[in-house]
């Protein structure tokens, strides 16, 4: 809907703006133009009050012919085109205008009065209309910075939230309950075992609820995190469960977000390697260069398991994280080939030291 | 006891943790009059485990790869009183709907265990529902089975359902035809058809399911009927209720 009807009181606005113009035109065509003072009103203002609507119609072509994107060049000539064809069909319309008056007793001969008056009546018309041009490209960017700015809080509130589930899907009740059941198995046959499995868990525990405060963590203590999960989740399925690491190209030190890594990593051991009899093996694997780390999680995973949820939650609330904090330069790719399944992360490197740097 | 014939009650211990089957182990040791025939850690040592060793009693893991605690309930008949074991509360309904003795999560404590024995122990012998119709029962509504899974004595197959052609009714058996082959399940026609997406099975017989992709053109026989040509050339009968069934979903994806 046009901005200026809607609400109602701001047209009543646009028709005041209008009422100088009208009288700039009366004067114009009463005294340069010779008409005299009545016979300029009573053309003018029917011919106003049908120019001022025709001239809303700019709104349509300014949205049409945006000033950013395409060439300024063809922006001018599309409003200077429109600007001639209305004009030419506003000034036949004062055409017919006078000549329906001129039939009238008290206005007769205005029609020849008024001819040449046309190329006067041409040019203002033209002028307005490139005014209502200008107006309306100022009404646009207003709402553009006004979309722009809801468009910012959203994306801040979207962002917390996601943070905010992050925090919440942090330790899955059921690796609890699995982890719990292997250390009660562990008590009578292997105490020892069990003992260390205990301080696993506390510690992994602990580590996570440490994280809810932080914005971002260095590599090492993701990882550190990390291999603790894969340890306890070692104990339980034994043998079937094999990692392998390979993060020699990236620093230590990268800053990331807190639990990045650990919902993708449960993603490859839960769907993954639990679903396959013989087991298989977690791959974490990463690169940096250009600024740029790229990591991947690769695991083996049953192609015929039509249980398997690709990705589910944990992928999902990784992505939101990543779009939040880097927004388009960070990269989310999911791919499965040969019964890998594989996710690819990539985001700058240097924005998140940086930003960790200030704060 | 509840039973004082000098038979041991049988049992079975099926899950893909080995530390999960130890404490079941240890929990049954306390208890001479159970014996434990067999430990499987996968459903399809499961499945051939049953028909071996016919035990009285399973206690079921229900996620394990491959074969869920539930297909492998599905697939061992109703003989056996079955016990689940899980660390995910979700699936209690559900176990309860197929007939299942008790429910008990991980980890789990000597008294729920205890319990859950006496259960078992009272239900040993109980005559049930077949157990494909159970599950049909036990299933969410707007779910619909993503496999099927078939056992051939000790041989399980599963079948995903975009590669099953059609499945005629064969007294209390159904065949399904898949890749050039026929498998055959204890199951009503009326129990299958209830598990399949509607959307991409029809029933076009009394006798027939037939995969609506592999249906390539239908030809008038008879004065009433009609033959529905699969895409391999097979022929199935169609009568005039599943031939207005076949066209809705025709309509219905045009």
């Amino acid at each position: 809907m046009h901005p200026l009807l809607t609400p109602i009181n701001r047209y009543g606005f646009y028709l005041l703006a209008w009422t100088p113009l009208a009288a700039i035109l009366v004067y114009l065509l009463a005294v340069p133009g010779n008409l005299g003072w009545l016979d300029a009103t009573v053309l003018v203002i029917p011919l106003c009050l049908v120019y001022q609507f025709v001239c809303l119609s700019a709104w349509y072509m300014c949205k049409a012919a945006p000033l950013r994107g395409a060439s300024s060049f063809r922006v001018r000539l599309t409003h200077l085109v429109a600007a001639a064809v209305i004009s030419l069909l506003w000034i036949e319309f004062a055409r017919l205008l006078a000549y329906v008056l001129s039939q009238t007793a008290s206005f007769r001969g205005l029609s020849e009065r008024f001819a040449p008056q046309v190329p006067v009546l041409f040019g203002v018309g033209f002028l307005f209309y490139l005014l209502s041009v200008a107006a309306h490209y100022v009404i646009l960017a207003i709402e553009e910075s006004r979309q722009a700015e809801a468009r910012a809080l959203e994306t801040s509130i979207f962002a917390r939230d996601a943070e905010l589930r992050a925090l919440k899907a942090q330790v899955n009740p059921h690796f609890l309950f699995n982890s719990l059941n292997s250390i009660s198995a562990l008590t009578s046959v292997d105490p020892v075992k069990a003992r260390e499995m205990c301080i696993l868990l506390a510690e992994f525990l602990r580590m996570t609820l440490g994280l809810g405060e932080k914005t971002s963590v260095p590599l090492s203590e993701e990882l550190s995190l990390l291999h603790r999960y894969l340890a306890i989740e070692k104990v339980r399925f034994g043998s079937r469960l094999l990692m392998e690491e390979d993060l020699q190209q990236v620093s230590s030190s990268l800053q990331l977000p807190p639990l990045l890594l650990q919902p993708l990593i449960e993603n490859a051991v839960t769907h993954g390697i639990a679903n396959l009899p013989e087991g298989g093996t977690v791959r974490l694997s990463g690169q940096s260069h250009n600024g740029r780390v790229h990591l991947a999680i690769e695991n083996t995973f049953d192609p015929e398991s039509t249980l398997t949820r690709k990705g589910g939650l944990g992928l999902k609330n990784v992505r939101e994280r990543l779009e939040a904090r880097y927004g388009k330069d960070a990269n989310i790719r999911v791919s499965t080939e040969n019964a890998i399944f594989r996710v690819d992360l990539s985001f700058p490197a240097d924005a998140a030291d940086t930003k960790e740097a200030k704060s | 006891m509840s039973r004082k014939d000098d038979k041991k009650t049988t049992a079975l211990i099926v899950d893909d943790e080995d530390l999960a089957r130890l404490v079941l182990r240890e929990l049954i040791q306390t208890h001479p009059e159970i014996e434990v025939l067999a430990e499987c850690g996968n459903g399809f040592e499961a499945v051939k485990a049953v028909a071996e060793h016919k035990p009285d009693l399973i206690f079921l893991d229900v996620q394990m790869p491959k074969l869920s605690g539930f297909d492998v309930l599905e697939l061992i008949g109703t003989d056996t009183a079955v016990i689940f074991v899980t660390a995910y509360d979700q699936y209690a309904m559900r176990a309860f709907e197929v007939h299942a003795v008790d429910y008990l999560l991980k980890p789990i404590g000597r008294d729920r265990f205890e319990a859950a024995l006496e259960r078992a122990k009272s239900r040993i012998g109980e005559k049930l529902p077949p157990a494909p119709d159970l599950a049909a029962a036990a299933r969410p509504p707007k779910q619909f089975l993503e496999r099927i899974v078939v056992r051939d004595g000790t041989r399980v197959t599963l079948i995903p359902v975009a590669k099953l052609d059609y499945a005629e009714a064969q007294d209390d058996y159904v065949a399904l035809a898949s890749e050039g082959k026929k498998h055959l399940k204890q199951q009503t026609i009326a129990g299958l058809e209830a598990c399949l997406d509607p959307d991409r099975f029809v029933r076009v017989h009394r006798s027939y399911v037939v995969n609506f992709e592999r249906v390539v053109r239908i030809e008038p026989y008879g004065k009433d009927s009609r033959l529905a040509i699969l895409a391999d050339g097979t022929r199935l009968p169609v009568s005039r209720a599943g031939y207005a069934r076949l066209k809705a979903l025709l309509d219905q994806r045009a």
